[in-house]
């Protein structure tokens, strides 16, 4: 990871959790996912006419909603603090509408065995599972499914590369 | 050293300009105690078409291959008996051989050929060996693969593992153009055939006892889930589709089991799979990760990977459960065990501070047993042992990409098996065949 892109992510996380706790405007951010977030909502109406609760249009609008990847240490599954203000949004959004499903794709970097990095990226996604359940989702909304070291998001052999690839991804199923 | 590897390069210039389909070889390393052997280009005195196959060629590559022999290079072997009656001993006392073997191609029955060859020790001028094979055309690659394991049996003491094959995964392209690929090819990587593709991950083949089935991982389902699929017809069964990992399969030596790694519990356990009823039978209990069981040759035990003490090492465990015994203490990092049919030898992935290498748990040697690190990469794993334990097959990462390499148990001898694009990963050798 570049320093831009940490300090990016640095902003990014500012704006999200403040949009997490005072449900501001959309701020208009880079792609830090792959989840297409180009299409923006209707802005014009107020974001909190709704007691608080998000709605599933602040899925593609919300700063911190929009964040959909948490990333972990080499050979651990120990959520960061980054990571703690992602989830915690997305733990809300749950909490908000018990409609709405999520899988957690868990992933490896490419070092070690591919067997061994699937049980690693279950051990993450369960991991991100457990939080987003300690403050307000429920397990029944939570699916993980590993994919070990089979899905990299690129394949050069660098601490940076492996670093993108540590990862729990957060996609809804249902909104 | 130097003029030992000339030499095996030199003899392997003429085998890899016949590698049409994909494969390439190369040899990386040698070894001063190999055994030096001429194979005398096998005559052809049949009425049939000429052979497609140079057997002696296919012979050669597959004794160096091992790195017990060295073959002499085909432009030193400068007269060409096809019989014992014809062979002038001190010709080959002079080019400094231990061994010789000639032999011919002659009519056999309805249109095949009949492949005549014999061993010979060049100091006692003794015959050795004198059999004959049949074949049809298109499998003369095998049969100078069957001559290969009974010279190398006969010279050992030990079965070639030459006529064998190797089952392995590719993978090209990116994001959503990837396909995977299970393959099978020859054990020198000729006669490649995809057995499955998918758009989809595909991993950890294992080859059932009878080398009939092939069990593996696949993602076809968005989950992973566990299929065997039989190799002559195609036919597969998905036998484990559970929530959660399903992954490791490992046939136990009988065929009638499939060890296997699944979270279905809520944390990755091994479990035993009777094939029959489809019942399976949890073996560990542990809130750590445990995966990638492997069969003791006996059936009584399984070895398998677990972090339980932190890192990954490998374990022991009765095939029946019970409390498992720590097999690893070399190496901050062990994993995806391979078992040589003596249940002796260990083959491990073993990551010491970023450097993952293939290390070998020789357990007749010292009172614990010896560990030797016999590959040199920094991303080296999976390893297979060869049935017969003398080589063992690996993935490895150059430039990028995954190659396969097969390394003779002592480290000494490597052959790079290269596929022409994509990554090559997870070669799983094959059971000896039935004759």
């Amino acid at each position: 990871m570049n320093t831009t892109t940490r300090l990016l992510l640095v902003a990014l996380l500012a704006t999200g959790v403040v949009g997490c706790a005072k449900k501001t405007r959309p701020v208009m951010v880079d792609r830090v996912d792959r989840v297409d977030t180009t299409t923006m909502t209707d802005d014009t109406k107020p974001m909190d006419d709704n007691d608080g609760m998000y709605g599933p249009e602040d899925l593609d609008s919300d700063a911190c909603l929009r964040q959909r990847v948490v990333y972990f240490d080499y050979d651990q599954s120990d959520i960061g603090g980054e990571a703690g203000a992602i989830l915690a949004c997305h733990a809300k959004y749950l909490k908000d509408r018990p409609s709405a499903m999520v899988t957690l794709g868990g992933h490896a970097d490419e070092r070690g065995s591919r067997e061994y990095n699937l049980g690693l990226g279950e051990r993450r996604g369960n991991a991100v599972s457990s939080a987003l359940q300690a403050q307000g989702g429920s397990g029944s909304q939570l699916n993980v499914v590993s994919y070990g070291e089979e899905q990299g998001t690129c394949s050069d052999t660098s601490e940076d590369c492996w670093a993108k690839n540590r990862r729990v991804e957060i996609a809804y199923t249902a909104k | 050293m130097r003029k030992i590897i000339a030499t095996l390069l030199l003899g392997l210039v003429a085998c890899a300009q016949a590698f049409a389909q994909g494969l390439d070889i190369e040899i990386v390393g040698g070894t001063p105690s190999a055994l030096p052997i001429a194979i005398v280009p096998f005559a052809n005195e049949s009425n049939a078409m000429p052979p497609d196959t140079d057997i002696a060629q296919v012979i050669s590559a597959d004794l160096n291959r091992s790195g017990q022999f060295r073959s002499l290079p085909r432009q030193d072997v400068i007269e060409n008996p096809s019989v014992g009656s014809d062979i002038r001993f001190d010709t080959w006392r002079m080019l400094k051989q231990d061994f010789l073997v000639v032999g011919r191609l002659v009519d056999g029955e309805a249109g095949s050929y009949r492949i005549e060859f014999e061993l010979h020790d060049v100091a006692r001028q003794q015959r050795l060996l004198g059999l004959a094979l049949s074949a049809r055309s298109g499998d003369l690659r095998s049969a100078a693969h069957q001559i290969a394991d009974l010279v190398y049996e006969k010279i050992t003491g030990v079965p070639g593992a030459f006529w064998t094959r190797i089952a392995y995964i590719t993978s090209s392209g990116v994001g959503e153009n990837r396909d995977f690929a299970l393959m099978v090819a020859d054990s020198d990587g000729f006669n490649p055939q995809s057995l499955r593709r998918s758009s989809q991950p595909l991993l950890s083949p294992a080859w059932s006892p009878d080398g009939r089935r092939i069990a593996y991982v696949s993602f076809e389902r968005g989950n992973s889930s566990i299929c065997v699929q039989d190799i002559a017809t195609g036919s597969f069964q998905v036998v484990a589709s559970n929530r959660g990992i399903n992954g490791a399969p490992a046939f136990s030596p009988d065929g009638s089991k499939l060890a296997m790694a699944l979270s279905m519990s809520g944390n990755l356990e091994i479990h035993v799979m009777d094939l029959a009823s489809r019942r399976t039978t949890q073996i560990t209990r542990h809130f750590s990760i445990d995966t990638e069981p492997q069969w003791a040759s006996d059936g009584q035990s399984i070895y398998f990977t677990s972090d339980r003490a932190g890192k990954p090492q490998i374990y022991q465990v009765s095939s029946g459960g019970g409390s498992p015994n720590r097999l690893t203490f070399s190496g901050e990092y062990n994993a995806r065990v391979s078992v040589g049919y003596d249940g002796k030898r260990f083959a491990m992935a073993q990551g010491n501070r970023n450097v993952y290498r293939i290390a070998v748990l020789d357990r007749t040697r010292g009172g614990g047993g010896e560990v030797d690190v016999i590959s040199p990469g920094r991303l080296d794993e999976s390893p297979s042992f060869a049935p017969n334990a003398s080589m063992i097959l690996y993935a490895a990462r150059e430039g990028g990409r995954g190659v396969l390499y097969s390394v003779s148990t002592d480290g000494r001898v490597r052959q790079r098996l290269v596929l022409a694009e994509g990554d090559v990963r997870e070669p799983a050798w094959s059971p000896r065949r039935l004759r």
